[in-house]
């Protein structure tokens, strides 16, 4: 008897994608079944498929490279995708535990949400594991699109509608830029295979390289400073942030960007080593601008969600700083920061959906006024998560500012870590200014609606002690980071 | 006991997080049990007096890994010195006072105020004892928040922009000292950030210069120096008393205390190539402040500009850099944290009763208040450094090591400030105190109570007793400031005899270093 013969397909690097992308199509079918004020049940349950997916993701670390290689050097599974995906998957699972009560608020509960949330993840973690320009994209493509629907979920409001429409054909056309340098690079190379590009690049050396691969790179550089936002293809960023459900504006800030970062990071750090010193210049500019943009434009903004948009652009320059620096103590900041990043800035979201009313309303900063003193614990802990943004000792910001910071000294890019505190210095004015008003202002109107699930509780309670522990004892995680660079 | 120091500076935490679980409204259980926790950290501090030995090694030392990755090394190393020594006891003398001088101003949520209080006792223990240089940039920022809250949620009208000017101005040259110290870290091997290894580091001039202008800033805004005091009156105006006292007695130590600790002997050359600039800008601090005082007519900001010309006082004898002048730099860091400090308990107590400040509202209150006349005498009598009083020992010492020093020109232009502090000292006491008691509303006031003579009786009696018999303060430090004097010393003289030296860390002077 004739058997058909099988590959051998090694499932194991794709083994969390596989896992969350079941439970979401499962959510998707559950949900019709799902009655609307139930929703949150879904909630629960994509959270549950979060942990069974984080799981394998931690059984994943320091395998074989055997183990992580999978088809056809497509995808890795290394300790540089793990640590990012442990990042994805924390940015969705402290917001899914936000969602559900806003969505509530908001009156536009449809069980959606969660399997989109859930897609937009895979797209994420296949990001952060793809090895091939083409598993970069697929995975780009996967988080982009759920991104889209996500930032125009509240159907009723029309500035959700103009944030899933902008992010759209801005997303659309960055992604434009990035196929084309990725088709660019495939016409010189004749390969999309990451590690393929890399021996390229060696064999022929920078001399060799042709224009269309530099400019390939350079577009590629291009369509992935704009999923960072990096500045000056921001433009998206505060429009989008604004107008879009607030659960997914913090689920956007922290997750895609990590994604963001990890492809870009993958591409550039292991492709063109060898033209370090080309792209580090382009780098270092974009930093700066990242920073400087971010960090000017914040300092003028009284809706706390568009401040906190503008100050994720500057988050970006300062992960960006350590990209710069290209060393190990910048490369292991970017991931020790980003996962700080997620911590806290989904934390300061989770606090500002609480003091949000229906229809996006109470978002200025001076609707936080008496806010510390009227609710002690949550004014507590948005001062830490400020605190945190700030980059204030002894906070896990300040830690991963120290290591961003360092690496870019080290590297001898001095100017550039200078730039960078005083941007920093900057950036305390806007932070402190809601800590002025939520303490040091007397409270205009009541906090009415402010009911504190023990989801919420425990998203800020997970949020908080994702700051303030690694503030305190950085080693472990940044042990992590370290052992998960390229 | 090996774990003293720790013990000493986590006490407040642990009354943090007792004070937590108490009733907001029931104010005086908080307030006895913040005053309960720092006369225990207090408690906890003396045997550091007595156990401490006269030499210049760092004792009740403990270092602990914290940090430990490959790349980074950073220690719980805490310890004191001579040049620590006071200090520490300094803090953990003037916060019982402190606490006790809010118990009747601050009636509005006195529970926070009263955490932050001891958060900032925390972060200045810390600071003190810290002997890597990670873990005292940690505490000073610890400081820097509560500091923030405490001018910005019980300051008077201004309190905003007094709160955000603080913070913005420290934060900005403390983050330059980040990376000044990142960049020391790297010269240094980068091994961990243990002050012993970058004492025993050999610097090429350059790197001397960048590094020791950034530390200078970041101190020189704490002192702060002239042109950078501006936050300083503004953030003393508007604090309430008990934030003011420990502004001036403890926090303004945090930039005099970082020039001696780090950036003199770190940066040896660079210290004797920028003393000239930084003995100017003391002395015009001192002149000028004096000036600016003169014409103030609120009483607090009068004694918030002196302080600028005190801590110029004290600049100067640092730079001196002899053992007089270092010596009488820090006695009159701890004489001017008991005299100003004491001024600012005197500013709150008539505010108090009166809610101002302003000068030309007071008059012939001597008639009405005889005990607290007195006390106010003494003290500013102390301020002036009248002999006899704590004040003079120190700015005597100071002029006289400055004279004797390469600053014998700025010392002589300083000695006009002494001049200068009694006219506007006396000035205004004259105003206060003395002439007709003409506005009713002064007629009515009310004497020292039983708990402000208690909050200002130890600090007369250190007054006196620092006037009188500074010999033990003096020699406890000595041993420390004689070596800091040698380290600098040698050090520039070995880079002026080599002056291509290179960095290369010098093993015989790592005696210090903990293997």
């Amino acid at each position: 008897m004739e058997h058909i013969a099988m590959p051998a397909i090694n499932f194991a690097p794709i083994m969390p994608e596989m896992i969350l992308s079941v439970v979401a199509m499962v959510l998707l079918m559950l949900n019709v079944f799902v009655p609307g004020e139930q929703k949150g049940y879904l909630g629960y349950l994509s959270l549950a498929g979060i942990v069974a997916t984080g799981y394998f993701v931690a059984i994943g670390w320091n395998q074989p490279v055997e183990v992580q290689m999978g088809f056809a050097g497509a995808v890795q599974q290394d300790n540089f995708s793990l640590f990012f995906k442990g990042i994805v998957l924390v940015s969705a699972a402290l917001t899914v535990l936000i969602t559900d009560q806003y969505l509530q608020r908001e009156e536009c509960n449809q069980g959606e949400i969660y399997p989109l949330m859930l897609f937009a993840t895979v797209g994420m973690m296949l990001m952060a594991a793809g090895t091939d320009l083409m598993t970069i994209f697929l995975g780009l493509e996967v988080l982009s699109v759920s991104l889209y629907v996500l930032a125009g979920f509240n159907r009723g409001s029309l500035r959700s509608n103009e944030a899933g429409l902008k992010y759209f054909l801005l997303g659309a056309f960055s992604t434009g830029f990035l196929l084309y340098g990725m088709a660019l690079t495939y016409g010189a190379t004749g390969t999309t295979k990451v590690a393929n590009i890399a021996s390229y690049v060696v064999d022929n050396g920078v001399a060799g390289a042709n224009v269309y691969f530099l400019a390939g790179m350079l577009l590629m550089g291009v369509g992935f400073s704009f999923k960072i936002a990096a500045a000056p293809f921001h433009m998206w960023t505060p429009d989008v942030y604004e107008g879009s459900p607030t659960p997914m504006t913090a689920f956007m800030s922290a997750g895609p960007k990590a994604a963001g970062f990890a492809a870009f990071l993958r591409v550039f750090v292991s492709v063109f080593p060898t033209l370090k010193a080309d792209w580090t210049d382009l780098i270092w500019i974009l930093a700066v601008l990242t920073m400087t943009i971010g960090n000017i434009i914040a300092l003028s903004q009284d809706n706390i969600k568009r401040m906190l948009a503008y100050s994720s652009i500057a988050h970006a320059g300062y992960a960006l700083v350590g990209f710069t620096a290209g060393n190990g103590v910048g490369l292991a900041g970017i991931m020790f920061y980003l996962l700080s990043y997620a911590f806290m800035n989904i934390g300061a979201f989770a606090i500002i959906i609480l003091t949000g009313k229906k229809g996006e309303a109470n978002l200025n900063v001076s609707d936080y006024a008496g806010f510390g003193f009227k609710h002690p614990v949550l004014g507590l802990a948005m001062s830490l998560f400020l605190f945190s943004l700030a980059g204030m000792p002894p906070t896990a910001g300040f830690i991963g500012k120290f290591y961003l910071f360092s690496g870019a000294i080290k590297a001898g890019y001095t100017w550039l870590a200078i730039i960078g505190v005083l941007n920093s210095a900057a950036s305390v004015y806007y932070y402190l200014r809601v800590m002025v008003f939520m303490y040091m202002k007397n409270p205009v109107e009541e906090f009415d609606w402010m009911r504190v699930t023990p989801a919420f509780m425990l998203c800020i309670a997970v949020s908080a002690a994702g700051v303030l522990i690694p503030g305190i004892v950085p080693s472990f995680v940044f042990d992590l980071a370290q052992k998960a660079l390229l | 006991m090996t774990s003293l120091l720790t013990i000493m500076t986590f006490t407040p935490l642990v009354g943090v997080f007792v004070l937590l679980f108490i009733n907001g409204r029931s104010h005086n259980a908080l307030r006895g049990l913040a005053l309960a926790v720092t006369v225990v950290a207090f408690l906890v501090s003396l045997p550091l007096v007595t156990g401490f030995q006269n030499t210049a090694d760092y004792q009740f030392v403990e270092n602990i890994p914290w940090i430990a990755t490959d790349a980074f090394q950073m220690h719980y190393f805490v310890g004191i010195d001579g040049i620590s020594l006071w200090l520490v006891m300094l803090t953990t003398f003037i916060m019982p006072i402190a606490i006790l001088s809010t118990w009747t101003a601050v009636e509005e949520k006195v529970k926070e105020y009263m955490i932050c209080l001891l958060l900032l006792e925390v972060g200045m223990l810390g600071a003190f004892v810290s002997l890597d240089l990670f873990l005292f940039y940690i505490f000073c920022g610890l400081m820097l928040i509560p500091m923030y809250f405490i001018i910005g949620i019980w300051g008077g009208k201004n309190k905003v922009y007094a709160a955000v000017k603080f913070f913005i101005y420290t934060m900005v040259g403390s983050l330059l000292m980040l990376v000044a110290l990142i960049t020391l870290y790297f010269k240094a091997g980068g091994a961990d950030f243990n002050i012993t290894r970058f004492y025993a580091l050999t610097l090429d001039p350059a790197t001397q210069t960048w590094l020791f202008l950034a530390f200078a800033l970041a101190f020189a805004i704490k002192v702060p120096m002239f042109p950078l005091h501006t936050w300083l009156p503004d953030a003393h105006t508007e604090a309430p008393t008990a934030g003011s006292v420990i502004l001036a007695a403890v926090l303004l130590k945090m930039g005099t205390y970082g020039f001696v600790r780090f950036a003199m002997p770190l940066f040896p050359q660079a210290t004797a190539q920028f003393t000239p600039l930084i003995a100017t800008l003391a002395v015009i601090g001192i002149i000028y402040a004096a000036l600016v005082a003169m014409v103030q007519e609120d009483v607090k900001k009068l004694v918030a500009y002196s302080s600028v010309a005190h801590l110029g006082f004290v600049m100067l004898g640092v730079f001196a850099m002899n053992q007089q002048g270092i010596a009488g730099g820090m006695l009159q860091m701890l004489n001017h944290g008991i005299s100003t400090g004491a001024l600012f308990l005197i500013v709150g107590f008539i505010y108090e009763r009166r809610h101002t400040r302003l000068i030309t509202d007071f008059g012939g209150l001597a008639k009405q208040m005889p005990v607290f006349a007195t006390i106010f005498m003494i003290v500013t009598l102390s301020s002036i450094g009248l002999p006899g009083t704590n004040g003079f020992v120190g700015e005597f010492l100071i002029l006289l090591g400055s004279f004797g020093s390469s600053l014998r020109w700025w010392s002589v232009i300083a000695t006009s400030g002494v001049i200068l502090s009694a006219v506007y000292m006396l000035w205004m006491f004259q105003r206060v105190m003395f002439g007709e008691l003409n506005n009713p509303r002064n007629q009515t006031l009310t004497d020292l109570n039983a708990r402000e003579i208690g909050i200002m009786v130890p600090l007369i009696v250190l007054i006196f007793v620092m006037g009188v018999y500074p010999t033990p303060f003096i020699a406890k430090m000595t041993p420390s400031i004689d070596r800091l004097i040698t380290h600098v010393q040698t050090r520039q003289l070995a880079l002026n005899a080599v002056p291509a030296a290179v960095q290369t860390p010098d093993h015989a002077d790592c005696r210090q270093c903990p293997q």
